[in-house]
């Protein structure tokens, strides 16, 4: 009875208890809502829908039918058709945008958290430069030299998102550069690109994922804005903004005009934000940690 | 022992600017160790241990400014160029902290910490390097390693991480392992464990290791030699046997008094090492432990002992009153 014995067999289980999350039938939901509207924008073309921009002037303002199940706008296009392929422009733009914010601000933020120094002060203050410039003037400038188009409008979306993407991946990175796991892969004789790759690229991901689908959200909203004002895609393309802008000239006669891309927008934006929190929670592996 | 140690340390100075001006962390400190040895570096709070260490390492914070040599294999780690003191690291330096919350990256799982470290240095396939991962798990004493390699860091106990901070960098077969408290953050069950661990290790490996610790307890059994430090200078250094035998400087006494004893009563007040360190940024002129020293007299607040050899060349010590009798504790 002297000592204390601790030996573990052979066959000990490591396998921690599975952490019972359990995603609600809000998330499912949510999750629902994402793909049908991806599938719907994605297979546009195979449905069988009528021509968004064919005019049919003798239903204009057409109430809900067989025909047309959304009715038809002030100038009797398809509804439903138009929401279908509005749902391209939002996506496209949704998506894209925030990629480009992404990858060039993410990677800025990286860069400037590990190697400090004048590089960080170049990079922090020109993003401040592109924060302090109106986001409205800067859109409409371009657009009115580079003209209307999905592209211009994406690229315009994502250089605007740079400098926040860049401010959380450098505030991330800062607080990891120091830390003992960066200092013993040093140590170690980690090139800086293995540091930036594998040791801080990982951990800085994680926020800047869940930042991600929150910008999604906002890009959405923000084409839907710029759409209203006319400065998103050129008509006739059909886009979810531009149909409010629409459907507000006949707001008394006709309200579900406005009403229905609104609620699409509405559903869309939600539904990423519930998705980016939910994933965020369950992926990040730093939440067992005290 | 042999013509030239694996690493000497030649009057290195640490200063760190700081917004009360210069702050001197390491004082013109000399060390060697060979091969194989084990060194250990003790003192408390603030002394100036982890700036060495990372003096060593050539990974101090950018704004500090060092001086002197510190000569590795026969290269000045000093002043080598960035590429070749990577590649240095890679082959030879290793280093283990002491946190191992946060000295493991929280959202790679173990595996692959360990496969792509092993894959890096030692350019192996990646079943190679997944069967060398398990075998140095195996190695640091987990259980069912093959199972741990799909494991979070927050899945482990902080005994399990440091285990596996361990094994990550005896990974590439250093020849010199730094530890740098590497069982503060650990119970005291825990402690003697990965200390035997490290010891065990380090003699099979045949490498050189640096302990660093608060705790003479800790060095007392497991190291070749220490080296005392108080206020970024060293104030003893000793082969440890001797050190035990007969202690010179009254700091090292008094941190072997702080220790708490089995046999005293319960309820003992201990006797703590009254006062602060100095303040660093505020260079005294005499001794820097004079303030704090019960055998402090005469010129001891006027002029800085010299380190001077004891009974033995190897013994040294910087005090102008040395104790004489034994302090009675063996190693």
């Amino acid at each position: 009875m002297a000592t204390l014995e601790l030996t573990l067999g052979e066959d000990v289980q490591a396998q921690p208890a599975q952490r019972g999350r359990r995603l609600g039938p809000l998330f499912w939901a949510a999750i629902g809502w994402v793909v049908f509207v991806f599938a719907a924008a994605v297979f546009a073309d195979m449905l069988p829908l009528p021509s968004p921009t064919d005019m049919d002037m003798l239903a204009r303002r057409a109430p809900f039918s067989a025909e047309h199940w959304l009715g038809t706008d002030g100038l009797g296009r398809d509804e439903l058709s138009r929401l279908v392929y509005g749902a391209r422009v939002s996506l496209v733009v949704g998506l894209c945008a925030p990629v480009i914010g992404f990858v060039l601000g993410g990677g800025l933020g990286l860069l400037a958290g590990y190697f400090r120094g004048q590089f960080e002060t170049l990079v922090v203050g020109s993003m401040d430069v592109l924060l302090a410039f109106p986001p409205l003037i800067f859109a409409l400038a371009v657009t009115a030299f580079l003209g209307q188009s999905i592209m211009n409008l994406t690229c315009i979306l994502g250089v605007l998102s740079i400098p926040a993407f860049m401010r959380v991946a450098r505030a991330a990175t800062l607080t990891l550069a120091r830390r003992e796991f960066v200092i013993a892969a040093q140590a170690l004789g980690a090139t800086h690109a293995r540091i930036l790759i594998r040791e801080l690229l990982p951990n800085v991901a994680l926020p800047l994922l869940a930042y991600f689908l929150l910008v999604v959200a906002v890009i959405i909203l923000v084409e839907g804005s710029l759409a209203f004002l006319g400065l998103g895609v050129p008509p006739p393309i059909p886009s979810w903004g531009s149909m409010i802008g629409e459907g507000r000239e006949s707001l008394d006669v006709a309200p579900r005009l406005a009403f229905i891309p609104a609620i699409a927008m509405f559903l869309t934006v939600l539904s990423f934000n519930l998705v980016g929190d939910t994933l965020r929670a369950i992926t990040d592996p730093r939440q067992g940690a005290l | 022992m042999t013509g030239t140690p694996l690493l000497s340390v030649e009057r290195v100075a640490v200063d760190l600017p700081s917004a009360r001006g210069n702050l001197r962390a390491v004082d013109q400190v000399d060390l060697s160790l060979d091969a194989g040895r084990t060194l250990g570096i003790v003192g408390e709070s603030g002394c100036g241990k982890t700036m060495l260490s990372r003096a060593i390492l050539q990974l101090l914070p950018k704004k500090a400014r060092l001086s002197g040599r510190v000569m590795f294999d026969g290269q000045d780690l000093a002043h080598c160029n960035p590429e070749t003191l990577r590649k240095l690291r890679a082959r030879s330096l290793a280093v283990v902290f002491q946190d191992p919350m946060t000295s493991l990256n929280p959202v790679l799982t173990i595996g692959t910490q360990l496969i792509e470290t092993l894959q890096a240095h030692l350019e192996l396939d990646m079943i190679a390097a997944k069967k060398r991962s398990v075998d140095l798990l195996a190695a640091v004493g987990i259980p069912a390693p093959d199972q741990r390699l799909t494991q979070y860091p927050h899945q482990l106990s902080g005994g399990m991480r440091q285990r596996v901070a361990i094994a990550i960098a005896l990974s590439c077969e250093p020849k010199l392992l730094i530890a740098d408290e590497p069982t503060t953050a650990l119970d005291v069950t825990i402690q003697a464990q990965i200390l035997d661990l490290l010891a065990r290790e380090q003699k099979r490996r045949h490498m050189a290791m640096i302990i660093i610790t608060y705790d003479l307890g800790v060095v007392a059994g497991r190291t070749d030699e220490v080296a005392v430090m108080y206020a970024g200078r060293l104030v003893e250094r000793a082969p440890t046997q001797a050190l035990f035998k007969q202690m010179h400087m009254p700091y090292t006494e008094a941190l072997l008094a702080a220790i708490p004893k089995l046999e005293t009563a319960p309820h003992t007040p201990l006797p703590a090492i009254s006062g602060r360190p100095p303040d660093p940024t505020r260079p005294t002129k005499g001794c820097s432990f004079a303030p704090r020293c019960r055998y402090s007299a005469g010129r001891c607040e006027s002029e800085k002992p010299p380190l001077v050899p004891a009974e033995t060349s190897a013994h040294q010590f910087a005090c102008f009153h040395p104790i004489k009798i034994a302090a009675g504790v063996g190693a």
